[in-house]
């Protein structure tokens, strides 16, 4: 293939894969050749989620035009079934890999089940109305699985709900209702991470590049005008919606199966906004923008750590200028001549939602 | 009996909901923004009004009014700086910023005031040193935040409602909010008619802080996210941007609330409100009193 | 237009810059505060807590704590100690990034996390890194389950439940109980649980038992009235202060009161700026720390904290503080220096820990078994004209 016979998404897209892959191998590097801090060691692999999540959530907000505030909700579903999955393969299978990725399968199924009885009624609405129901539902599901009690013993998992009825003699745990996962197998690793961002990138490049994906964008666009056209609003809106979720689903299990405890509230609706920011900032539509700026908003934390208590101040601060900075007419034109296709599509993606 | 006291606990709880419910519909309906910083200017109103009553001495009354000052000042300040720089950017830019404000105001607030809880001293009085009217021999009663609560929810409402249909300014800001530029054509600032808005909304915040604080006295610089969040629901929940609306949504959802802990249970009763609101929003779309977006073509 | 943009966004910047030039001159002491004692010589401290947030309180109590320890300890010119915590804001994720930003730092000993959930997930860190780990308050069993190098200065949640049941029964406070706890808050759903299975085996009726959440943590009419409605003359609460002192209010408000009875977590309640103690009359509680306590101990510890910071410490403060002092006894017995692994530390540390006795502000005569939980005893307190009277 020649890259001047390729048209420009096209490049634009190989250029995106090539980032990830040249940034995986020289932080493989770094990470064997131990010169590399633990501190930014142990982010590897939530920075990966993060990254994930935003992509897919951009497929939500960017692609397809409605705001989500519920993301979270699908990262939740997918990170409890997938790592009670994960223990009960485990018990059986020994490479972890082929562990995590089966758990995976399950969470992303999972998810997207949830995705589906969820976007059935709720895609009927639209803008903020979508959005509050969204948020609601992250709510619900976090309330839920704060509830939910699994355990597992000889006769296989039991469940229940809101009291702990569980009467098990020789049996553990899975899922403790308020004190979530515990005692999760750390199987997640920097590989799978960036094995999982490939996928996804790869799904979401051609869907966008599809007859599906372009009706889902003139969705976006202009919905009458599409739904003129005969475009079935519903089919479309779900199937980007239930991607989306799947693909959080995932995600939530490569975050959980790194941690050895994983609580509800953690996916609450900060973690949804947190994921909502990185879209933002990155631009909308624009995966390479949402993959750079999860990476960045994920380790900048980590960086203000010199300043100690004053460290989330500064944290709300470079959001706020951030925001200006990447909005100001003047600097935006600067720098538009290399990412003057993110501003085009931000703005599209902005007239739907207005 | 118990239903009684339930409906009026749930009564209580909504009031509160709707204040703050109506500084968020407000700011909404003009300005066309979900100010998530709202529920942080909520947190600062109530902190001022504090320090006011508590530790220089000023009679409660004083120290709300000197908590509206701060806050409209708050609240311009805010607009200002970091949201009116963005009027040409897409929305999603002007709700991201929002955010980063709320993130700066609650840990400012965290560093200026600390985090351990204060115990607000309700601006309500007592009556003969009763906190409440006593109904059925004592056996139910109703307190007199609640009854503020309830007539300067109602105040509010209707001084809101007059000012935006009756008065020039409020005329302006509904131009703003149909159409931006059109109104600009007609030679309305938009600029200063938004930045009124929020003033406006944060001056409601800070009554709404001192209120929220006097029914749940428990201050920390967390105090305003939850409710705010809450109160965002109940704006959505009566049709956001509807002043009536928000006073409705917001009692309908503390009376939810209530009766979902009561006859439900305790450990679901958030997920039963969200999944009521999830059944209304899917019967009418926009809300109770929302209004009915015609598809322009 | 350019111009004012332009003019706006310093003026952001300002704000900002100005924020830290407000604070600038308290950040620089505490700064020189951290690095207390001679740097070359000390064993590296560090743990993880909540100092940004809604949680932020028990992580600058036990930041605060263990500063004074430190300096004290150092003063003595034995084992040199230096100190350093990270904010975790309550988040096992963050906690782990905290975590390893300590361990970049050189981190000999660790004092693991202040609050469970992240404590969960350092301590299993704490396990595979082989750094010796000493929780001042990540009370969860699951904290220092199946970790032998792992070890909690406070009680473990089911402790303090069953010593709960177990003081009602024996000192017949209550025939009908009744139970508000938080449902979403490990602390407090772990404390629940034991003292359900221990109150149905002693034979205490437990009557109402309802719940709240991070988010519902505003209105208990409905809790409060369901335990009415019960009859219930005593209201178990474990829970921290801050929904205690709303659950004190509204119940006054209602003019419903039962015997109320807390847990460690209810200490600071009198200390709150503005609450009213006379509604906190009779509370009783079960705490291994009161800062009105009269011993020389105490008496220092809270003059020093109150000098230092203008509040009274809470006992989360005391077990950081109880935390350095132990550490340092360990090390002091084994004869740790500065130079030595954090493996090899952690090797004496273990060793140390299942085998001394150690007196402190939060009990005298504990010791801890292998598994990492302490044994010291709870003492009985009840709140009379605002103040903690031992029971």
């Amino acid at each position: 293939m020649n890259l001047k016979t390729m048209n420009k998404t096209t490049r634009s897209n190989m250029v995106t894969y090539l980032m990830v892959i040249i940034a995986f191998v020289i932080v493989q590097a770094l990470v064997s050749s131990g010169s590399i801090s633990s501190s930014l060691k142990g982010q590897l692999v939530p920075i990966c989620a993060y990254i994930v999540m935003a992509v897919s959530l951009n497929l939500t907000v960017g692609v397809l035009g409605e705001l989500s505030l519920g993301h979270a909700g699908f990262m939740s579903v997918g990170a409890f079934s997938g790592v009670v999955a994960a223990i009960c393969f485990g018990q059986t299978i020994e490479n972890s890999v082929a562990v995590l990725i089966l758990a995976m399968l399950v969470g992303g199924c999972a998810a997207a089940v949830v995705g589906v009885l969820v976007g059935v009624p709720v895609l009927r609405l639209s803008g903020d109305y979508l959005a509050i129901v969204t948020l609601a539902f992250g709510e619900i599901i976090k309330g839920i699985a704060n509830n939910l009690y699994v355990g597992m013993d000889a006769n296989g998992l039991h469940f229940c709900m809101i009291k702990n009825t569980l009467e098990m003699t020789d049996g553990t745990m899975l899922i403790n209702g308020p004190m979530g996962l515990t005692g999760i197998p750390r199987i997640a690793t920097f590989a799978m991470g960036f094995a999982l961002i490939m996928v996804c990138l790869f799904v979401i490049f051609n869907l966008v590049n599809s007859k599906s994906g372009r009706a889902i964008m003139a969705l976006r666009d202009n919905k009458i005008a599409a739904q003129s056209v005969g475009i079935n609003v519903t089919n479309y809106k779900l199937m980007a919606f239930v991607i989306s979720a799947a693909m959080a689903g995932m995600a939530g299990v490569l975050f959980a199966a790194n941690f050895s405890t994983v609580v509800a509230s953690k996916f609450d609706i900060n973690t949804s906004i947190l994921v909502l920011v990185f879209v933002v900032l990155g631009g909308l539509g624009n995966m390479r923008g949402s993959i750079i700026a999860a990476t960045v908003l994920t380790v900048l934390p980590e960086v203000l750590r010199e300043f100690s208590e004053y460290r989330m101040l500064v944290y709300a601060i470079v959001l706020i200028v951030m925001m200006l900075a990447t909005n100001n007419p003047t600097l935006k034109n600067a720098i538009g001549s290399f990412t003057g296709k993110f501003s085009r599509n931000a703005e599209k993606g902005e007239k739907a939602n207005g | 009996m118990e239903f009684l006291f339930n409906l009026i606990s749930g009564v209580s709880l909504g009031s509160i909901y709707a204040i703050i419910a109506l500084g968020y519909t407000m700011v909404y309906g003009i300005a066309k923004m979900l100010n998530f910083a709202h529920g942080d200017v909520i947190m600062v109103g109530a902190y001022i009004c504090f320090f006011a009553t508590m530790r220089f001495g000023m009679p409660p009354l004083a120290g709300v009014l000197l908590s509206m000052a701060v806050c409209t000042l708050l609240g311009i300040i805010i607009e200002r700086m970091a949201y009116k720089p963005l009027r040409q950017a897409p929305a999603l830019a002007v709700l991201i910023t929002a955010i980063g404000m709320s993130y700066f105001l609650q840990n400012a607030a965290q560093l200026l005031w600390t985090s351990s809880p204060k115990v607000f001293q309700s601006v309500v009085g007592t009556i003969n040193g009763q906190t409440g009217i006593a109904l059925f021999d004592g056996a139910l009663s109703i307190s007199y935040v609640t009854i503020v609560t309830i007539i300067v929810c109602v105040i509010i409402m209707v001084s809101l409602v007059t000012f935006v249909n009756k008065t020039k300014t409020g005329k302006a800001m509904r131009a703003v909010s149909e159409d931006k530029g059109a109104a600009q054509l007609m030679g309305i600032n938009v600029n200063t008619t938004i930045s009124l808005t929020f003033a406006i909304g944060s001056a409601l915040a800070a009554i709404a802080g001192v209120l929220l604080c006097s029914a749940y006295p428990t201050l920390v610089p967390t105090t305003g996210a939850m409710p705010g969040i809450k109160a965002f629901t109940a704006a959505v929940f009566g049709g956001i941007g509807s002043i009536p609306g928000a006073l409705i949504g917001g009692i309908l959802l503390g009376i939810i609330e209530i009766f979902a802990k009561a006859y439900i249970s305790t450990q679901l009763s958030d997920a039963i409100v969200f999944a009521v609101l999830i059944v209304v929003l899917l019967v009418k779309p926009t809300g109770l009193l929302g209004k009915k977006v015609s598809e322009k073509v | 237009m350019k111009l004012r943009k332009k003019i706006a966004l310093g003026l952001v910047l300002t704000m900002g810059l100005t924020m830290f030039a407000g604070c600038g001159g308290n950040d620089a002491q505490q700064d020189a505060e951290q690095t207390g004692g001679d740097a070359a010589a000390a064993i590296k401290v560090g743990g993880t807590g909540p100092l940004t947030g809604g949680a932020s309180i028990y992580g600058l109590a036990v930041q605060r704590g263990a500063e004074i320890a430190v300096e004290e300890v150092n003063a003595l010119g034995g084992v040199q100690f230096e100190l350093k915590m990270e904010d975790d804001a309550h988040d096992a994720e963050k906690a782990v990034n905290a975590y390893n930003a300590l361990k970049d730092w050189g981190m000999q000993l660790s004092l693991n996390s202040v609050t469970t959930t992240p404590g969960i997930a350092t301590s299993e860190l704490n396990n595979e890194d082989r750094i010796f780990g000493l929780t001042p308050s990540a009370s969860g069993t699951k904290v220092t389950e199946g970790k032998d190098n792992v070890f909690q200065m406070c009680f473990a949640d089911p402790n303090q439940g069953s010593a709960s049941a177990k003081y009602i029964s024996e000192q017949q406070l209550g025939s009908k109980i009744a139970v508000i706890y938080k449902n979403d808050d490990a602390y407090s759903s772990g404390i629940y649980e034991k003292f359900k299975a221990e109150a149905n085996a002693l034979g205490l009726a437990i009557v109402s038992e309802t719940t709240f959440t991070t988010d519902s943590q505003n209105d208990f009419s409905v809790q409060l009235q369901d335990a009415k409605n019960a009859g219930a003359d005593l209201l178990f609460l474990p829970m921290y202060y801050d929904a205690a002192s709303l659950i004190l209010n509204q119940a006054n408000a209602m003019g419903y009161a039962p015997k109320f009875f807390g847990v460690d977590g209810m200490d600071g309640i009198l200390t709150l700026e503005g609450f009213d103690t006379s509604l906190a009359e009779g509370v009783m509680l079960l705490t291994p720390f009161s800062a009105d306590a009269e011993d020389e101990l105490t008496k220092n510890f809270v003059a020093k904290y109150q000098d230092k910071y203008g509040e009274v410490p809470n006992q989360f403060a005391a077990d950081a503080y109880d935390c350095i002092y132990a550490l340092h006894q360990a090390c002091t017995a084994a004869g740790a220096t500065a130079d030595m692994s954090a493996e090899e530390l952690n090797d004496l540390m273990v060793e140390q820990f299942t085998t001394m006795t150690f007196d402190g502000l939060t009990g005298t005569g504990a010791t801890w078994s292998a598994d990492g939980q302490i044994t010291k005893d709870p003492k009985g307190m009840v709140i009379q004209n605002g103040a903690y009277v031992g029971m």
